[in-house]
């Protein structure tokens, strides 16, 4: 297993927003985790990324290591990597400049070699062909002035340079057109490998059209409530959210 | 003869102005008289409220005198300053220092000597370009008793490619009293011409000591005049300097200020848009720390139609530091077709830092387009936590985002030589450990 959550609870204030989460990745996996808006799904991907404005308990191992007790920085030096639903502009901060120091930085840590500015153009290049990336945009601010399919893009650029052993794509679908999808999910398809796991977090079967899961969970009200194969997807798609919490009142609109 | 007012700097005597031209010894009494009638700026002073001058005036400092550096080496000055590839004049404690000064290279015309010679080539006072009427104690101070700086007179239609460095460094012995330098500068850009200066005030030794410059720039029509002022003095140094501009008509006036060192540091910029269609741009940039002060005044007066200023300030504040940015501008009567716009943004990097900042506006004229912006704010969170999520660590992280706000300003540097200089200062700047005070 790369990751075994247990228990996790979640609390912005008195907000409980993730309640008694359960869940294992085997490594070398592709998982979904589906669920209307406000279940908690970005939150487990917020909490598990080191974001420290929740007062989190619960044990979560990752590689066998007690997660939450490390920096969001730790969690990125042992191959924890999210691709975040709105991806933030940094004016002033070079793209390619902002991908080698992250990578130097992860390299360091992990005992390798620094690469100097002409190595890792070689090896950003190789990543940019897989995700299709503009080259136009390396020379840009990371992500400002970015269309949201260009922004997503250079999410999956930093999966791929970073090389995760787990990344949590928190809803890459969204904003997206049907090329822009497809484009996406091409490259996500790349980078599956026997040493790496993939947590997709949607809303929508059809990411899973594109990059099909061996695993699909549900979530509601901060909770996994169900899991299945991935067909689960499919029937969630025709019956709703609801089908199988009917004894829950779901919460309108929520957190992202 | 004494100054009169308070104590400390009020009570200093003043050397009598024996043995200089008659014109000059007259405005070095008038000078005088003028401090010991207005005394120095207090509170109620709008241009200097907010500047903390109480410790200043109470420190008895002297004159200084002629000597040579006794903290450096000449071979560090490059490293210290840079070197442009031009004339390089060096003043120690505001003498003119000729073994470290280079005055090879100057183009045929060109005028590029120490004021001191200029001042005793004179019969009369060159009319308002040399000591113009004082408009507060400091500059009064500077008038009664500068005994050198630069004189620069670039004929008409020369254009100057390689830039005149002037280099100020503040460096008293170790038993030396506080000392007070004031250099005094004067470049007269001929029509048309074209000329770049740097001024670097550095300052190595931890003794108190205060520069009081003043540069007086005046552009003939069609002049253009690219001005850049690296403060870097030591911390324990004072630092007061006024860029008084004149300019007529069509000239452009391009300055950047850089301000890093300094206990007290207080950059002034006087511009007059006295010809039509004249064009100025100001910028600056200060990160003050620990306990520095950093003041930015300026002052950009449309006197005539269709003149252009653009001014951006930004400033980097830690520790318990302070800054102050306090922009006019004003657009007289008739000065129609202005088009003004001023910027000052500042970034807090701590709860302790202190920035005041305020925009004055006074439009006396019709068809008038000016806009002003201030903004204080501190570092983006989200932006903070999306590094550190790729494996940058918080204070790098931090750094990398500071550097993105002031990078801005750095890029605009046209010199290569001194944006390298500059772009190293201030990322070693950012990456000390900003646990002090």
């Amino acid at each position: 297993m790369i990751l075994q959550i247990e228990n996790l609870h979640a609390k912005v204030g008195d907000k409980e927003i993730l309640r008694g989460v359960n869940l294992e990745l085997p490594l070398g996996q592709v998982h979904a985790i589906m669920g209307p808006n406000g279940s908690g799904k970005s939150t487990l991907a917020q909490v598990l990324a080191g974001r420290e404005e929740y007062t989190v308990s619960g044990q979560v191992l990752f590689d066998g290591k007690d997660l939450l007790s490390l920096s969001a920085e730790e969690r990125a030096f042992m191959g924890l990597f999210l691709a975040f639903q709105y991806p933030v502009e940094l004016p002033g901060v070079g793209n390619l400049y902002f991908l080698r120091t992250a990578l130097n930085s992860v390299r360091k840590h992990r005992g390798l070699d620094e690469l100097d500015a002409v190595d890792f153009l070689a090896y950003a290049q190789k990543r940019m062909d897989l995700v299709e990336m503009d080259r136009s945009l390396m020379s840009r601010s990371v992500n400002e002035g970015f269309s949201g399919g260009e922004k997503k893009r250079n999410e999956i650029l930093q999966l791929a340079i970073l090389e995760p052993k787990l990344a949590i794509l928190d809803e890459t679908d969204s904003g997206l057109d049907i090329d822009a999808l497809r484009a996406v999910a091409k490259a996500v398809n790349a980078l599956r490998s026997p040493d790496r796991t993939l947590l997709l977090i949607t809303h929508y079967q059809r990411l899973l059209d594109y990059i099909v899961p061996d695993q699909v969970h549900v979530m509601t009200e901060g909770r996994i409530v169900r899991s299945g194969g991935k067909d689960l997807a499919l029937e969630l798609e025709q019956h709703g959210y609801l089908a199988d919490a009917k004894d829950h009142t779901l919460p309108v609109g929520g957190t992202r | 003869m004494s100054l009169n007012p308070g104590t400390g700097l009020g009570q200093m005597v003043v050397p009598e102005p024996d043995g200089q031209p008659a014109w000059l010894q007259q405005i070095r009494r008038h000078s005088i008289q003028w401090v010991a009638q207005h005394g120095f700026p207090g509170r109620d002073d709008e241009d200097w409220k907010y500047t903390r001058l109480g410790p200043l005036l109470a420190i008895p400092f002297e004159p200084a005198r002629a000597s040579l550096p006794t903290s450096m080496s000449f071979s560090a000055l490059d490293s210290l300053v840079g070197n442009f590839g031009g004339p390089r004049l060096v003043f120690v404690n505001g003498f003119f220092n000729p073994e470290w000064s280079s005055l090879t290279q100057i183009p045929e015309n060109l005028l590029v000597m120490a004021l001191q010679t200029r001042l005793h080539q004179e019969e009369e006072s060159n009319g308002r370009h040399l000591f113009p009427p004082p408009n507060n104690a400091f500059t009064a101070l500077n008038s009664a008793l500068t005994e050198d700086g630069a004189y620069i007179e670039v004929p008409a239609n020369l254009r100057v490619t390689t830039p005149i460095h002037l280099v100020f460094v503040a460096d008293a012995g170790a038993d030396a009293p506080p000392l007070l330098a004031n250099p005094r500068s004067v470049v007269i850009a001929g029509a048309n011409s074209h000329i770049t200066l740097v001024e670097s005030y550095i300052g190595l030794s931890p003794r108190l000591s205060l520069t009081n410059a003043v540069t007086e720039v005046v552009l003939e029509q069609g002049a253009q005049v690219e001005h850049y002022t690296v403060q870097n003095e030591s911390e324990d140094a004072i630092h007061l300097g006024l860029v008084e501009v004149h300019q007529q008509q069509d000239s452009r006036f391009y300055a950047h200020v850089v301000s890093l060192g300094s206990s007290l540091a207080r950059h002034e910029v006087r511009v007059a848009l006295a010809g039509e269609g004249a064009e100025t741009q100001l910028q600056g940039l200060y990160m003050p720390r620990g306990k520095q002060h950093h003041s930015h005044v300026t002052t950009i007066d449309h006197q005539s139609p269709g003149c252009t200023s653009r001014e951006l300030y930004k400033g980097v504040l830690e520790g318990h530091s302070r800054a102050v940015f306090k922009g006019q501008v004003i657009v007289r009567q008739g000065a129609d077709r202005t088009d003004a716009s001023q910027t000052n943004k500042n970034l807090l990097l701590s709860e302790g830092a202190e920035i005041d900042t305020r925009p004055q506006l006074e439009i006396l004229a019709d068809d008038v387009k000016c806009t002003h912006g201030a903004a204080v704010g501190q570092l983006d969170e989200d932006a903070v936590f999306y590094l550190r999520s790729r494996g940058i660590p918080d204070k790098a992280a931090r750094d990398m985002l500071t550097y993105a706000f002031v990078t801005e300003m750095l890029e605009s540097l046209t010199l290569p030589a001194l944006r390298t200089l500059l772009e190293h200062s201030v990322a070693r700047q950012l990456s000390r450990d900003a646990t002090s005070p």
